[in-house]
C-alpha cells in the first residue's frame, strides 16, 4: 500500500500545475448556467485549449493515476469540468476507441479532443430507464441506412449536441431474442431530418436536459459501433467508463465546499452549534474517505488495465448519498438564505437531487453491488 | 502510487487468518472461555510476531509498519479475538513479556479498562476503577472516575471494528443465499439485498479509510477511520442481525457478539463526539 506518487507521476502534475497556473488567467466569465449554446463555446473553448497543451486525451490514453491527477489538479485549480464534453470525452469516446473501427476512430474521436463536436447519450425512454433493455425506439434496415423512430427522454445537452450515442432496437423481443439480444449502439448526427428535442425544465431550473422524438430518422449503417443486436455489450463498456472516475473531480470539489461552509458557519455564528460542528466533523471523515476510496479503486485499474470495476457502484452509492449530505448541511449554515435561489449553494442543493438518479439509480447500484459483488442470486 | 495491498502484506494477511480462525472458528471455544485469556493463544500469537510486529528486529520484533499492523488487527476483529490485543501490541517493547505474548497488558482507554483483572501489567491511573457488568460476555469492563483518558489505539480499534464490519457482511450474504423463504432464497429479495449492498458499501468506504490513516500516520485521518469503522461494525452488525431474522436474536449466532463488542470499541481509542470535533476544528 502506497499513497506516494512516483516521480514520473509527480512530474506530470507539476508541468500540469505550472500549466494551469496561466491558462486560468485568460479564461473568459462563466456563463449563466441556463445557457447552454453559451456553456457549450465555452466548454469546447477549455477542451480545445487542454488539447493544445497536450491534454486532450487525458481521459482515454493516461494511465488511471496520472487521469486522476490531472482531475485532482484541474478541480484544485478551480479550471472547467468537462461540462457539454462530458459524453464525448467520458463514455461515448471511449467505447468509440475501444470498440469502433479504425475508420469510427478516425471519424468521431479526434473533434472531440478538439472540442468541436459535442454528444449526448440517447439511452432512456419514457418506459425504459432503470430497465434499459426493455427501451423499444425502433430502427429497421432500408439500403445502407437504419431508419429509427421512437422517443427518447432525460437526454443531457441535446439541445446543443452534435452527435447521438443512441441505443435502438433492431430484432423485436420475442421467446426467441431476450431484451437485451435485440439492442444496436448508433452514432446518431442530431442534425439529421426527424429529429425534434424538446428541452425538459429540471427542479433546479434550468434545461439541462429534453425530450426527443425521431421520426423516420435515417442513420447510416456505417455508423453503427459494435455488431447489429450487440449493442448491450457495447453499453456495458460505455456504463463502466460512466461510473469509473468521472466523480474524482467532484470529490475535490466537495471538500473544498466543506471548508468553505466552515468558514460560513464561523462567520454567521452557528459554529457555536456543537450539533453542526460535530455533523461537519462527520463529512470532513466521508469525503477524505471517498477521496482514499478513489485512489484505492484507481490503483486497481491501474493493476487490471484500466477498466474500471464494480467498485465505481459502491463508490458512487456513497457519494451520491455524501453529496446531499453536505448541501443540507450548507443550508442549515445559510438559514434563510438556503431559500434563495440566488445563494450557489441553493442551486447545487438542487442539482445534488439528481446524483441518486442520473447514471443509474441508488436502487439500481444496491442490486449491482448485491448481484455482482457479493454473488447474491438474481431477483424475479 | 499503488494503493493496493502488496503480496507481502496479502501473505501477512492470510498468515494471520489461519492461525486465528484455527484457534477461534468455533462458538464454543469462545464461550467457555469467556471473561478468561487463553494463555496459550496468547503466547501462540506472541510467538508468531503478532504483538512485536512493529517492533525493529533488533529489539526482537518483525519490523513492520502500521500498514501491517492494521491488517493484522482486522484479523483480530474477524474472529472477535478477546483479551486486550491492543494494549499488549502497544507495550510491546515497554513492558517485558508484552511482545512475546508472555505478559498481558491492558490500559485504561477513555474512560474504561478492559481485563484489568485478568492482565499482567495496567497502565494508566486505575484508582477508583468500578466494574461493570459488561454488555460484551466476552470483555470484562471497568470504569475509571475522572475525565475521559484517549488511548493511543485508535486506528488499531478502528482496524479490528473494520475486520468485525467485513465479518458481519460475509456472514449475512451467506446466510442470505442458504436460508430459504417463500420458495427461495432469502437473498433473491431486494429488501433483504439492499442491507447487504450498504453493508458492503459501509466496510469498503472505512477499509479505504482505515488503510490511508495506517500509510499516512496521519492523527486526523486516524480519527476520522476510527469514526467510520465504528459506523460500520456498529450499523453492519445490526443489519446482520436482521438478515438472519429471530436466529439473529440468539446465542447460536456471532451476531450479537459483534454488536456487543462493536459498541465496547466505540468507547476506546476515541469516541465519536472526540473525532468529530477534532476533524471539525481543522476545517
Ligand atoms: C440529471 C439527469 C441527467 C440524465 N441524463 C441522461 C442522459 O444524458 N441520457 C440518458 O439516456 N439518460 C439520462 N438520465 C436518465 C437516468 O439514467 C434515469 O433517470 C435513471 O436511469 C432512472 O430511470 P427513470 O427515470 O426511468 O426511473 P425509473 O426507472 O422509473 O425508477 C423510478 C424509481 O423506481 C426505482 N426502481 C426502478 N426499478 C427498480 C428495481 N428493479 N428495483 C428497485 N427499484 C427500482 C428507481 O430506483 C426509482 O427510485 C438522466 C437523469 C437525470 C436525473
Amino acid at each position: 500500500m502506497d499513497l506516494t506518487y512516483t516521480e514520473e507521476e509527480e512530474a506530470f502534475r507539476a508541468v500540469l500545475r505550472e500549466w494551469l497556473a496561466t491558462a486560468l488567467l485568460k479564461l473568459p466569465d462563466r456563463p449563466s448556467p441556463h445557457d447552454w449554446p453559451g456553456r457549450r463555446a465555452y466548454d469546447t473553448a477549455w477542451q480545445r485549449t487542454l488539447y493544445d497543451a497536450g491534454y486532450g486525451h487525458v481521459h482515454w490514453d493516461a494511465s488511471p493515476t496520472q487521469r486522476l491527477i490531472f482531475l485532482e489538479e484541474t478541480e484544485k485549480a478551480g479550471a472547467p469540468y468537462v461540462g457539454a464534453n462530458f459524453v464525448g470525452l467520458l463514455h461515448a469516446g471511449p467505447t468509440i476507441a475501444s470498440e469502433g473501427t479504425p475508420e469510427q476512430r478516425a471519424r468521431w474521436l479526434p473533434p472531440v479532443l478538439r472540442g468541436e463536436e459535442v454528444w449526448c447519450q440517447g439511452f432512456s425512454e419514457p418506459d425504459a430507464g432503470s430497465d434499459l433493455a426493455s427501451l423499444r425506439t425502433r430502427a429497421w434496415r432500408d439500403g445502407d441506412h437504419y431508419v429509427v423512430s421512437g422517443s427518447k427522454i432525460w437526454t443531457s445537452h441535446a439541445e446543443v449536441a452534435d452527435w447521438c450515442e443512441l441505443l435502438v432496437r433492431t430484432t423485436p423481443v420475442s421467446e426467441a431474442v431476450p431484451k437485451h439480444r435485440g439492442i444496436t449502439w448508433l452514432a446518431m448526427p442530431m442534425d439529421a431530418p426527424g429529429i425534434t428535442v424538446r428541452p425538459l425544465r429540471t427542479l433546479a431550473g434550468s434545461t439541462e436536459f429534453a425530450e426527443m422524438f425521431l421520426d423516420e430518422v435515417r442513420v447510416p449503417v456505417a455508423h453503427r459501433v459494435g455488431d447489429e443486436n450487440d449493442g448491450w455489450r457495447v453499453t456495458m463498456v460505455t456504463l463502466s467508463y460512466e461510473r469509473g472516475t468521472a466523480f474524482v473531480g467532484e470529490v475535490v470539489a466537495c471538500r473544498r465546499v466543506l471548508g468553505e461552509i466552515a468558514r460560513e458557519a464561523r462567520r454567521n455564528g452557528r459554529w457555536d452549534d456543537p450539533a453542526l460542528r460535530r455533523r461537519l466533523g462527520r463529512l470532513a471523515a466521508e469525503f477524505s474517505a471517498l477521496w482514499r476510496l478513489t485512489q484505492w479503486n484507481v490503483s486497481e485499474a491501474q493493476r487490471t488495465g484500466g477498466v474500471p470495476g464494480a467498485g465505481g457502484s459502491v463508490f458512487k452509492l456513497r457519494y451520491s448519498h455524501a453529496r446531499q449530505e453536505l448541501y443540507d448541511a450548507a443550508a442549515h449554515v445559510l438559514g434563510e438564505d438556503a431559500l434563495d435561489l440566488g445563494h450557489e449553494w441553493t442551486l447545487d442543493r438542487l442539482s445534488s437531487l439528481a446524483y441518486t438518479i442520473a447514471a443509474g439509480t441508488s436502487q439500481i447500484q444496491q442490486n449491482i453491488v448485491a448481484e455482482r459483488i457479493l454473488g447474491l442470486p438474481k431477483g424475479r | 502510487m499503488d494503493f493496493q495491498l502488496t503480496d507481502d502484506q496479502r501473505a501477512l494477511r492470510t498468515g494471520v487468518r489461519e492461525l486465528l480462525e484455527g484457534r477461534l472458528s468455533s462458538r464454543a471455544s469462545l464461550r467457555d472461555t469467556a471473561g478468561r485469556i487463553d494463555r496459550g493463544l496468547w503466547r501462540e500469537l506472541g510467538e508468531a510476531g503478532f504483538f512485536s510486529l512493529a517492533l525493529p528486529e533488533d529489539r526482537g520484533g518483525v519490523g513492520l509498519g502500521p500498514p501491517e499492523a492494521v491488517l493484522a488487527f482486522e484479523e483480530a476483529g474477524r474472529v472477535l479475538l478477546p483479551g486486550p490485543a491492543v494494549a499488549t501490541f502497544l507495550a510491546a517493547g515497554e513492558v517485558v513479556g508484552a511482545g512475546t505474548g508472555e505478559a498481558v497488558v491492558t490500559a485504561v482507554d477513555g474512560t474504561l479498562v478492559p481485563w484489568l483483572e485478568e492482565a499482567d501489567v495496567v497502565q494508566g491511573d486505575v484508582t477508583g476503577a468500578v466494574p461493570l457488568r459488561s454488555v460484551d460476555p466476552l470483555t470484562p469492563l471497568h470504569r475509571v472516575p475522572g475525565a475521559p483518558r484517549p488511548g493511543r489505539g485508535v486506528l488499531l480499534h478502528a482496524a479490528e471494528q473494520l475486520g468485525s464490519a467485513v465479518r458481519t457482511c460475509e456472514t449475512a450474504v451467506q446466510y442470505a443465499r442458504e436460508r430459504e423463504q417463500f420458495g427461495q432464497p432469502i437473498g433473491a429479495f431486494q429488501a433483504v439485498k439492499h442491507l447487504c449492498a450498504q453493508m458492503l458499501v459501509r466496510a469498503e468506504v472505512a477499509r479505504a479509510a482505515v488503510y490511508a490513516a495506517a500509510v499516512t500516520g496521519d492523527a486526523l485521518e486516524a480519527a476520522g477511520a476510527k469514526l467510520l469503522a465504528d459506523d460500520a461494525a456498529v450499523r453492519n452488525a445490526r443489519d446482520c442481525l436482521q438478515v438472519h431474522g429471530g436466529m439473529g436474536f440468539t446465542w447460536e449466532a456471532d451476531v450479537h457478539l459483534h454488536l456487543k463488542r462493536a459498541w465496547v470499541r466505540a468507547r476506546l481509542g476515541q469516541v465519536a463526539d472526540e473525532a468529530e470535533e477534532a476533524l471539525a476544528s481543522a476545517l
